[in-house]
């Protein structure tokens, strides 16, 4: 299971970070949404892998560490949050700008600029 | 008293909702509850920062759980410090936005702000890793609004990078707190402080990884090359005032790396060998060198400040990298320096762009305030390229004497001058374009249009405070360096923080008596 679960999070950290290099809104969004499922994965197994186990310290020989489940769900709350502002704000500079890269704009020559500021 | 420390979170967590509800349609009153709001907040702080001033280390724990198990809020003369900076620069970044109307151009502006200054303040105060980073998703979303407000394609492009170069930077936060926990089992700062020393030499990879993680995360925030690339496009895009305030959160960067590597991973600590104590100092020369070439090449004022911003904060990470009492001192000094600076200079930029149609460095025709706009550029530009007599002068004097007796003195002091020397040449260029040449040429519209283009009195009021505090900490450079050395004294001798941390009793402290 251990190799499952860290193969899992490496194969989606790397097409994560496939998809961020690329130069279009859509695949940097998708790409981050996978990274963020790959650290809540990654954040899951931080408190080892134990199957079967409930979250709670009793006196019972095995149990889960309860304190990740909960890094976990503040980790899924806030990248949720942060995925729906990054949408809004992409979708808002594509619809002003009609193009949806990410790079820096090429530098306008002084009449496309004039006609900017007119 | 005990629970005032926690005041500086909760005042702009409350404010904000309250201005969002019940004065959503009322710029007035949002702008009376909102500067209410900052000058209560700069009361609180001087009162906490005075409190800590003789080095006792205030906690607060939430909910009442004892430290390793509950969230702590904690305010020693390192955060005080920060939150009172932060405070004082909030205000006149306020009076700015409100004497230049920049609040009115977008919906929300002082909702955001205060959930900016929240952010920030709970980033400074808090105690607990994990914690951090929530209080850093706060600042950030809430600095997403800002740095967007009042719209525009160019913005909205730039809010657009600024916003994925932070979530990437999130989610490496959230790898390098899952290898942290991995590691330790813990995440509170003094309780990592105490169990790094307890893994053994065999099982160092992990935590060293962690190590290297967390410092890129840091270094991210604070625009370190080569992870500086998010910097120059969002803070020349973002609104003036905005672009000001943000030129605290550089210093959230620069304080967590001061925190962090000085509390846990400090420079004596044989598991972390040979990583940030030996790559933090080329780094930091490489931003320095970076940033004021940058100041030089940039062919508009605000991508010239947003340079010298990343060059400053070289200049802070020089000193931040020796890890020792003397830098962070210098450091110390210097993070107070530039961050006025550096939102002088940005405040200085949205007024410049009064009267002209835009902010490239050439010679256009200006509006009627241009000669008082000049003089409060010569100010700060002196401050910010380090020239004397000013703070940025000290600041580079205890920098360069801090750096003196390391290995890599040579390097440090010929980046140094090298970079002043450009900076100033770059800067000098800018001011003699945009206010000698401009001066020459007359308005073509009438001297009307030139009275209607003046900013208000309210927006020089908001800069010359932010210049007069710059001269000031020159003036009294002797108490606050002696100050933040003993600020840095206490940094590196950490006995007082762990024990108020992790001895206070609360909830849980002693769960064996309780099982009773």
């Amino acid at each position: 299971m251990e190799f499952l679960v860290a193969s899992a999070i490496g194969m989606m950290t790397a097409g994560g970070l496939y998809l961020v290099m690329r130069l279009r809104t859509f695949p940097v969004i998708v790409g981050m949404s996978l990274l963020t499922y790959a650290v809540n994965v990654f954040l899951f197994a931080s408190g080892r892998l134990v199957v079967g186990a409930p979250p709670i310290l009793t006196d019972a020989e095995t149990y889960t560490d309860p304190l990740p489940q909960a890094l976990v769900l503040t980790a899924i709350v806030i990248s949720f949050g942060m995925t729906a502002v990054a949408v809004m704000i992409a979708l808002g500079a594509f619809l002003g700008g009609d193009d949806d890269r990410v790079n820096d704009p090429a530098a306008e020559s002084p009449e496309e600029e004039a006609e900017r500021l007119t | 008293m005990m629970h005032w420390i926690v005041a500086p979170i909760v005042l702009p967590a409350v404010l904000a909702p309250f201005i969002v509800l019940a004065a959503r349609y009322h710029i007035g009153i949002q702008r009376v509850f909102s500067l209410a709001g900052v000058l209560a907040l700069i009361a609180l702080c001087a009162g906490l920062a005075w409190q800590a001033s003789d080095g006792t280390v205030t906690l607060y724990q939430l909910g009442d759980w004892a430290a390793p198990f509950g969230i702590v809020i904690v305010g020693d003369r390192l955060s005080t410090l920060m939150i009172l900076l932060t405070a004082v620069l909030a205000l006149f970044v306020l009076l700015y936005a409100i004497g230049s109307d920049w609040d009115q151009r977008g919906r929300h502006f002082h909702a955001l702000f205060q959930f900016q200054l929240m952010g920030i303040m709970g980033a400074f105060l808090t105690g607990d890793l994990f914690n951090l980073f929530v209080f850093f998703e706060v600042l950030l979303i809430a600095s997403y609004g800002l740095m967007i407000h009042a719209g525009g394609n160019r913005r909205l492009r730039a809010g657009v990078q600024y916003v994925l170069f932070n979530l990437l930077g999130s989610t490496l936060f959230l790898f390098a707190l899952g290898a942290i926990y991995a590691e330790t089992g813990t995440l509170n700062m003094a309780d990592l402080a105490q169990r790094i020393e307890l893994i053994g030499p065999e099982a160092t990879a992990g935590i060293r990884i962690a190590a290297t993680l967390l410092l890129l995360v840091f270094a991210i925030k604070a625009a370190l090359v080569p992870l500086h690339f998010w910097l120059p496009s969002s803070y020349a895009e973002a609104p003036g005032p905005v672009a000001a305030l943000f030129a605290i959160m550089t210093k959230v960067g620069a304080y967590a790396i001061i925190r962090v590597y000085t509390l846990i991973f400090g420079p004596e600590v044989p598991l972390t060998e040979g990583l940030h104590g030996t790559w933090l100092l080329p780094a930091a020369l490489l931003s320095l060198a970076i940033g004021m070439v940058g100041v030089l090449g940039a062919r508009k004022l605000d991508r010239l400040v947003a340079y010298s911003v990343v060059g400053s904060m070289g200049m802070v990470m020089i000193a931040i990298s020796l890890f020792t009492p003397e830098s962070i001192a210098a450091a110390l000094y210097y993070i107070v320096h530039s961050t006025l600076a550096a939102g002088a200079l940005f405040l200085i930029s949205d007024l410049v762009r009064a009267g002209r149609q835009d902010l490239a460095l050439s010679a256009q025709p200006t509006g009627a305030g241009a000669p008082l706009t000049a003089a409060l550029f010569l100010v700060a530009a002196i401050a910010m390229t380090g020239l004397p007599p000013l703070s940025g002068f000290v600041g580079k004097l205890l920098i360069l004497d801090a750096t003196f007796t390391g290995p890599s003195a040579a390097w440090a002091w010929s980046i140094i001058l090298g970079a002043s020397l450009i900076s100033v040449v770059g800067f000098a260029r800018a001011g003699s374009l945009l206010f000698w040449k401009s001066k020459s040429i007359p308005h073509p519209e009438g001297a009307a249009q030139v009275a209607a283009a003046t900013p208000s009195a309210l927006s020089y009021v908001a800069v010359g405070g932010l210049v007069l505090l710059l001269i000031l900490h020159t003036v009294f450079a002797g108490p606050a360096y002696r100050y933040v050395a003993g600020t840095a004294q206490g940094l590196f001798a950490p006995q007082a923080y762990l024990e108020t941390v992790l001895e206070t009793p609360g909830k849980l402290s002693k769960p064996k008596e309780k099982e009773q």
